[in-house]
């Protein structure tokens, strides 16, 4: 079913995919009009001009999210093959993976009650 | 031997026969079959982006776009003229490489993904045994890109609006990833032909409804649409994170926004719906495409009503519904289906392998994994209600202490 | 002698990715540009597992790497302040670190080099099983009773084991009582 040459195709599609989009861009620069000034590059904020660096420091907040997804993202990388080779398998399969799942929904719970879920 | 009709499939092997070099031959059937594919997209959505306007038109009582060609079909085209001749401000401050280089990437990686659509029976860009996690893994790059318009702009309200993206982008990718677990359960494959091909006796819709819904409403927030628009919230952050874009790179954020949609909506239809299977389709494999372009028509169509007519919600909203009603439900589902299909082999009521096309055979398991799913669903429905009405009450109570009349009390006295 | 096929032309656009993502992420000064170094360098990683026949983990090279860990370099950065230029890149432990890097380099280099060394021709190396890195194989190995159960079990707590370490380290003190 899969060959290399299944991706290849992606490869291809992976080096030539930005040309679509590359191709009206570069258009766009040849046609178009090129004045600028220093007032129409100002930072746009609401006609307000800027104040400081642009570099505000961001609330832990998204950090714990990006934690916790991460913690996610490998769970269900590990379920996957589970998935897949599930059809063959048997009861002993089917507890290990709930096994699995339930021991990470502890760690869901505990974020919950500890209110790391929350946006503040 | 392989014949020379079906030509998108058969190019290298007839050409080979004709004389040419192996890899040559590969090659170039690999560059026609990737400008195909992606050029499907491509069409089509500049068609999608008037029919979108038609429809937000009839739905606020509006004509919409009528002035360009007939029943202003031309449109998007005009548009396009427009933006390729007006003036395309780059930012003071900005990271120019980075600032060119993110509407790019944005555009690239949801073309990307249709190398994995099965069109029909026959026709795909790559059957990938990994098909499933190809999606979620070009989608994953999603985020990137995010933070590369976002950071590059040198302006706070993108970079706010970037990160706020990119917080809600990787919140639902998790009951997104979970809601496509379930498929794969039943179909024992991540391969989007084999996916396809487990739905001719049933589609998954009817196994697993909840898994359908958790994936489409996953999605409509990662393609960042009505009511999960508050990534380019106006009031709030202006426009998000690619508010200091104009020209063509705006264009290409919006035509790349408009085409994960349709991508979205295509994908819907092949995993939940049966995706090519339809009358006929044994006999002549090519009307797949037109049976999936009417299911995606159908998905498609039903986002366009749901960003048209469902509000905004607030961002702790938003990733409270993920977090404590999206991710629980997908867990739960996950275990219930898992055990069901387990059940369903110990009752020996899995169809027979010669039977699993036949529509009736399939009804007994199908029975078992919709009950199942709608008992769940209830349950769910049944919590969220209760929590609606503790905060409801959480409310009155504090509208009373603050010596104001609750709503419904004060029109009880009157 | 290496042939020259597809393979090995594409092991060698995957090489230049890897490789000058890597030079991209040590010689730049902006923390957000060496994140996005990495990204690049990190993809070409993924196209070597597909090369190597394991699409899997490829899969999971892009998600995880890319898709999550990427985005949490980024996010680290922007919680702390000013880090986006860094003037000064050397300083007085210079030398430290590079005894470290090269120690760590050479470690890897014979760590790979020793089990193949002598092993035949390049050309004769065998190809691995088609099966290698297959989903379904590695799904009934993963609770296969004889197989790696305990691990994933492990691996499970592992994971949860990280998610309490993170919020307890992430967390504000103050709503501790909440």
């Amino acid at each position: 079913m899969e060959t290399l040459n299944e991706w290849a195709f992606v490869g291809v599609f992976f080096a030539i995919a930005w040309v679509f989009p590359a191709l009206p861009i570069i258009g766009a620069w040849l046609v178009r009009p090129k004045k600028p000034n220093a007032l129409k590059k100002q930072t746009y904020e609401s006609g307000v001009e800027t104040v400081g660096d642009t570099w505000v420091q961001f609330r832990v907040q998204y950090y714990i999210y990006g934690l916790v997804f991460l913690i996610f993202d490998v769970e269900m990388i590990f379920l996957f093959p589970w998935a897949v080779a599930y059809e063959r398998l048997d009861w002993f399969a089917y507890g290990a993976g709930f096994l699995f799942i339930f021991l990470l929904t502890d760690a869901l719970i505990y974020a919950w009650r500890k209110r790391a879920l929350e946006w503040v | 031997m392989t014949s020379c009709v079906d030509f998108i499939n058969t190019l290298s092997p007839c050409l080979v026969r004709a004389g040419w070099n192996a890899d040559l031959a590969n090659l170039l059937s690999l560059l026609l079959g990737v400008v195909i594919v992606a050029t499907v997209p491509l069409l089509t959505v500049i068609l999608l982006i008037w029919i979108e306007r038609k429809f937000a038109a009839r739905i606020q009582d509006r004509i919409g776009p009528n002035r360009v060609g007939p029943y202003g079909l031309l449109q998007s085209l005009a548009d396009a003229l427009k933006m390729l001749t007006k003036e395309d401000i780059t930012p003071s401050g900005a990271d120019r490489i980075l600032f060119n280089l993110a509407p790019i990437i944005t555009f690239a990686t949801v073309v990307l993904i249709w190398a994995i659509v099965p069109f029909t029976p026959l026709h795909i860009g790559a059957d990938l045994s990994i098909g499933i996690l190809y999606f979620v893994a070009v989608g994953s790059i999603g985020a990137v890109k995010v933070m590369i318009g976002g950071w590059s702009s040198n302006n706070k309200y993108a970079l706010l609006g970037a990160f706020r993206t990119i917080a809600l982008i990787v919140s639902y990718e998790v009951p997104m990833i979970l809601a496509l677990l379930v498929p794969v359960l039943m179909a024992g494959s991540m391969g989007m032909q084999d996916l396809t091909r487990a739905q001719g006796g049933m589609w998954f819709i009817v196994m697993s409804p909840l898994a359908a819904i958790i994936f489409f409403v996953a999605n409509l927030a990662e393609t960042g649409r009505s009511p999960f628009d508050l990534l380019e919230a106006e009031s709030e952050l202006i426009a998000g994170y690619n508010i200091e874009y104009s020209g063509f790179k705006f264009g290409m954020f919006m035509a790349g926004e408009f085409m994960h949609v349709f991508t979205v909506a295509v994908l819907t239809a092949v995993l939940f719906l049966g995706g090519w299977w339809g009358p006929f389709v044994d006999q002549v494999p090519a009307l797949g495409f037109i049976w999936l372009g009417l299911k995606t028509a159908v998905v498609y169509l039903f986002m366009l009503l749901i960003r048209n007519t469902v509000p905004r919600f607030r961002i702790d909203q938003v990733m409270n519904i993920n977090w404590k009603f999206m991710v629980p439900l997908s867990i739960v589902l996950i275990l219930l289906q898992s055990f069901l299909l387990r059940l369903i082999d110990a009752l020996g009521l899995r169809p027979a392998p010669e039977l699993a096309n036949d529509l009736l055979a399939n009804l007994p398991q199908t029975l078992v994994l919709l009950a199942g799913n709608l008992v769940l669903g209830a349950i769910f429905m049944h919590l969220l209600q209760r929590h609606g009405r503790t905060l409801r009450e959480a409310d009155e109570a504090l509208a009373v202490v603050k010596g104001e009349a609750a709503p419904a009390g004060g029109m009880a006295e009157a | 002698m290496i042939e020259l096929n597809a393979q090995t032309i594409a092991f060698a656009i995957l090489s230049v990715l890897v490789l000058g993502g890597g030079l991209g992420v040590v010689t730049t000064r902006n923390l957000v540009h060496g994140a996005l170094w990495l990204v690049l360098s990190l993809l070409g990683v993924a196209g070597y597992f597909v090369l190597l026949s394991a699409p899997f983990l490829a899969a999971v090279q892009v998600l995880v790497y890319i898709g999550a860990i990427a985005i949490l370099i980024v996010f680290a950065v922007m919680l702390t302040r000013s880090m986006t230029s860094l003037g000064e890149v050397r300083n007085r432990q210079w030398w430290l670190s590079a005894i470290t890097v090269i120690l760590l380099f050479l470690l890897l280099a014979v760590g790979i080099i020793l089990p193949v060394w002598g092993r035949g021709a390049p050309g004769e190396v065998t190809s691995l099983s088609a099966t290698v890195g297959g989903a379904v194989e590695l799904g009934e190995a993963l609770v296969a009773g004889d197989g790696f159960v305990l691990p994933f079990e492990v691996a499970s707590i592992l994971l949860t084991a990280a998610m309490i370490g993170a919020i307890v380290v992430a967390r504000d003190e103050e709503d501790e009582g909440a």
